[in-house]
């Protein structure tokens, strides 16, 4: 390992809440608006962190133990991904299994947190999350097998190492439906549109904004801060697979990795901007007909 | 070998001894529970040194039975088997002593005592006997006690049918072992297990069919898909500490006796691992479906020792496909996988089934719906089945993640390597169908912890729940802890799998170690990051404690956007929050709903309910034993009540059948 591993983990430490930023930005811009400032979500940050608690009397341990263990969670997911060729501090064969179980969990505490609430806006919110990830997760976990196919190798640093033009050249429709798949998955993962809006005011039709109706101050912030980091990980694999730069100096790499980072923020403004929310009943549609291009990308690398 | 026969004398004169008791309760219980613990834990010895390396012992004496004789033996096999079917009879002995004390105003304990330690001590004969006629005889004590211990409430009509139903499966299981045992007997030329796996060149026609009766034979006892219907009516229907030792361990009994079946077939075809691989991701994706549309916590849990039997067969049958075709990673990682489920599923479902059992004692209801807030009231209880939940879920750094990882690396390993069609189709619906099945998982145990033990509580019953007593909790924290310890050092329990994968067939000890070893080194890796998401959680706990340290910390109600009088019964319910997943797969799991609307201006009564019977019991097996029964009936002429006729009866078919001996 040497000293430009840690250059992922603090990239996405450092510019995680930049990228929402970018994407609110991008939205004003397709609305005429001039939109928030770009790091608005720090400013909330800071003040979020300087703020009391309050929780409800129904809730338990449980409840203030779902933001810390959801962040800690995507904080250790950090150091297995890479960004772009930039390889990430620890990488082993099988750490994609590892990547995906520890969202995995950091979904499980944040559904008990919301149950824990007792309101049933939040159970609502809660029973449709594990809905759209138990969909998600084939479309994720067979999208990764055909790049681990692809690549010959199983931990993401490599994986995404080994993606280089040449690759896209010889293998480009069946690399497209695995960035196609994995760019569905980071919508619906992320609650993004068209599967959840993140501006709406009406808790009826929240996802991933209703389970986490009950936190204030530090606790939001480590809710936001660990929301902004998953949209990080997940799109710094989506712009590891598509921004086949392997130039061979980690700067370089990292340089346009982040440039990546920042046109998929970008991407997920403008989707956003031109896509209406689907009705809840069609987005598990969305998920299985990710599925289905993962399954088709798999078959076209392994024919 | 002669501690092992001692511990299990002593396990069963505890049993003799609880019967003998008789009326005074506490006598039995002090008795039973006393001889399943002390014979459990001096059993447990020689089955861990076994395990551990140790070489195989055995024991034979010559029996008055035609084909029988007493031989037992203890190898690698039987050893890791038998460690967790002694480590949870254990506590689940512990456990009953306070379980039952409910129970001792009305029923004898004397004879629950007996049948639960007979239950002990006949799957641990299942586990080492080396002889069909003393194998089929444990089997069938292990099927009766366990019969007599699911009615132990027969008072209520549907335990008595959840007997018949279990009675009835387990038989028709072991019919067709009866017939396998008695093909393979015929190749060998003898009932020893020794002589069967000295057999070489079995013709592969005949193989095969011994392979499929096995499946059928033994998936009934393990609760494979279509042949579960009994689990699902017998498992809630038993007291909790039986459906713990049933189905964290008997059903194991079942994967013990195909893999030993598989020891004495030879070199497997690989359609025999597409096979298992059909069976376990349909067993998996059928338990944990119908499990996510189940009310009662009980028969959910139940529906999820399918699912996970489906893991393991999956893994097992991944591995077979490697032994055909020469892929020794694979067979190594599925045969370590599934086997590791093995264990690690004894670990979370028997945790998972106590904690109902706290439940039940502590409400009196298992209906999720009245339940809730459970957490408050019963936090050791609620902790531990938390635990019990995120194991069973797979998530890091618990036990169920290790053996998942360890099938998805062999399932990942083989779609990276260049192979054959005939491996890389398992392996990829392998790896979509653990997807689905580990998702789908997280969903259903978010449902059971969530309904039942946060938020408000839904009923009376659960507002006034008590926590169980300390000799309860301790089971439970013991099983918590093995959870977590499997899950955070796995490394040396995944090496020490080493001597079992050696009695497997295409396997050796030398050529699993190194593929073990490497393995164990990527394990200790993914162990890193799960200690990362420890220290971290630590840190952020500390942090938030010095943010908050200065600052108003308030307690208020829940948001309810403005409305004024939220109440309890306003909660999301378990029907209410898998509706979405219930109504996407509802064509598979036709759910029944009984809807009476709310109608007019001042709307009266009105009320909803759903319900979701076994697919597999509605249309197959109902519908095929109502026309047996109608064909059956015809012969009731013969059925008269009479002693005397049945004397009769067996007088003439001795008769005939020594004319035809003669003749």
């Amino acid at each position: 390992m040497d000293g430009t591993a840690i250059l992922p983990p603090a990239a996405a430490l450092l510019l995680a809440p930049l990228l929402l930023g970018v994407i609110n930005r991008t939205k004003a811009f397709f609305a005429g608006r001039r939109g928030r400032p770009l790091l608005q979500l720090y400013f909330d940050l800071f003040k979020l962190l300087r703020k009391g608690a309050t929780y409800s009397r129904t809730t338990t341990w449980v409840f203030r133990a779902g933001p810390i263990v959801g962040l800690a969670a995507v904080l250790a997911a950090l150091v297995l991904v890479p960004l772009g060729a930039v390889g990430a501090p620890l990488a082993f064969g099988g750490d994609l299994l590892v990547f995906a179980y520890l969202l995995c969990l950091m979904r499980f505490f944040t559904v008990l947190a919301a149950l824990d609430t007792g309101s049933s806006f939040e159970g609502m919110g809660a029973s449709r999350e594990v809905l759209f990830a138990a969909l998600a997760e084939p479309a994720l976990f067979l999208g990764l097998a055909a790049v681990a196919h692809q690549s010959g190798s199983l931990s993401l640093s490599a994986m995404i190492a080994a993606i280089d033009p040449a690759t896209w050249v010889s293998r480009g429709p069946a690399l497209g439906l695995v960035a196609t798949a994995l760019g569905i998955v980071l919508l619906a993962e992320n609650s993004r549109l068209p599967v959840d809006d993140p501006e709406t005011h009406l808790e009826l039709t929240m996802i991933h904004e209703v389970m986490v109706l009950d936190y204030g101050g530090p606790d939001l912030a480590f809710v936001l801060y660990g929301a902004a980091l998953k949209l990080w990980v997940l799109a710094a694999l989506l712009v590891g697979l598509i921004v086949p730069v392997r130039t061979g100096r980690p700067l370089l790499d990292a340089a346009a990795g982040l440039a990546g980072m920042l046109s998929a923020a970008v991407a997920i403004g403008a989707v956003e901007s031109s896509r209406a929310r689907l009705r809840l009943v069609r987005v598990p549609k969305l998920l299985v007909g990710a599925m289905a291009l993962s399954a088709l990308a798999l078959v076209l690398v392994l024919r | 070998m002669a501690v092992l026969l001692t511990a299990m004398g002593l396990v069963a004169l505890g049993g003799l001894a609880a019967l003998a008791a008789g009326r005074s309760s506490r006598l039995a219980t002090i008795l039973g529970a006393g001889g399943s613990v002390i014979g459990c834990g001096l059993g447990l010895v020689p089955a861990l040194s076994v395990v551990l390396g140790s070489a195989p012992t055995g024991w034979h004496e010559a029996w008055d039975l035609p084909g029988g004789s007493f031989h037992v033996g203890l190898d690698a096999l039987s050893g890791f088997f038998l460690v967790p079917t002694l480590l949870l009879s254990l506590l689940a002995a512990i456990y009953g002593g306070e379980y039952l004390r409910p129970y001792a105003e009305r029923k004898s304990l004397g004879r629950a005592w007996f049948w639960f330690n007979l239950l002990v001590v006949s799957m641990v004969l299942v586990l080492i006997a080396r002889n069909v006629v003393l194998f089929l005889v444990a089997w069938e004590t292990m099927a009766l006690s366990s019969f007599f211990l699911v009615t132990f409430e027969h008072e209520r009509a549907e335990v008595r049918e959840a007997g018949w139903t279990y009675l009835v499966a387990t038989h028709l299981g072991t019919a067709f072992l009866l017939v396998m045992f008695l093909l393979l007997a015929r190749s060998a030329g003898s009932f020893d297990f020794d002589r069967m796996a000295a057999v070489v060149g079995l013709a592969p026609a005949l193989a095969s069919l011994i392979f499929v009766l096995a499946l059928v034979g033994f998936g009934t006892k393990a609760g494979f898909v279509p042949f579960h219907v009994w689990l699902p009516e017998a498992h809630p229907a038993a007291p909790s500490h039986v459906s713990a030792v049933m189905s964290g361990v008997m059903i194991k009994t079942g994967i013990y006796g195909l893999l030993r079946t598989l020891t004495f077939l030879g070199p497997p075809p690989a359609w025999w691992g597409w096979v298992l691989v059909t069976i376990g991701l349909t067993s998996g994706i059928f338990g944990v479906l119908f499990a996510l549309a189940q009310h009662d916590l009980k028969r959910l849990l139940a529906y999820h020792s399918v699912e996970n039997i489906g893991i393991i067969t999956l893994g097992l049958g991944l591995g077979l496909v490697g032994v055909s075709l020469h892929l020794p990673a694979l067979a190594v990682l599925g045969f370590a996988g599934g086997l590791l489920h093995v264990l690690n599923h004894a670990l979370f479902k028997g945790l998972l089934f106590l904690g109902a059992g706290s439940v039940l004692h502590g409400t009196g209801t298992l209906d999720m719906d009245h339940l809730g807030g459970l957490l408050k009231r019963m936090p050791a209880t609620g902790a531990t089945f938390l635990v019990g939940a995120a194991a069973i879920a797979g998530l890091p750094p618990l036990n169920g993640f290790v053996s998942e990882f360890l099938i998805y690396l062999g399932a990942y390993r083989t779609v990276t390597s260049h192979g054959a069609l005939a491996v890389l189709v398992p392996a990829a619906l392998g790896i979509a169908g653990l997807a689905l099945i580990g998702g789908l998982a997280a969903a259903c145990f978010a449902k059971a912890f969530g309904i039942v033990f946060l938020g408000e509580p839904r009923g009376e019953r659960a507002a006034k729940a008590h926590e169980a007593g300390w000799a309860m909790k301790g089971p439970l924290y013991a099983l918590a802890a093995g959870c977590a310890v499997v899950g955070l050092c796995p490394w040396p329990i995944v090496q020490s799998l080493g001597p079992v994968l050696g009695t497997l067939p295409g396997q050796s000890v030398a050529s699993t170690g190194s593929t073990l070893l490497g393995t164990g080194h990527l394990l200790l890796l993914a162990t890193v990051v799960a200690g990362l998401v420890i220290g971290l959680v630590g840190g952020l706990v500390l942090l938030r404690g010095r943010l908050l340290a200065r600052r108003p910390v308030e307690e208020t109600g829940t948001w309810d956007c403005g409305y004024a009088r939220p109440n309890a019964r306003m909660q999301y319910t378990s029907s209410s929050f898998a509706q979405p997943l219930t109504s996407l797969f509802s064509l598979f799991l036709r759910t029944r709903r009984r809807l009476t609307p709310p109608e007019g201006l001042f709307p009266g009564r009105s009320s909803f309910a759903t319900e979701t019977p076994d697919v597999c019991r509605e249309g197959i097996y109902r519908p095929a034993f109502g026309a047996i029964e109608r064909v059956v009936g015809r012969l009731r002429v013969l059925q008269q009540g009479r002693v005397q006729l049945y004397v009769l009866y067996v007088v003439l078919t001795l008769l005939a059948l020594l004319i035809w001996k003669m003749g």
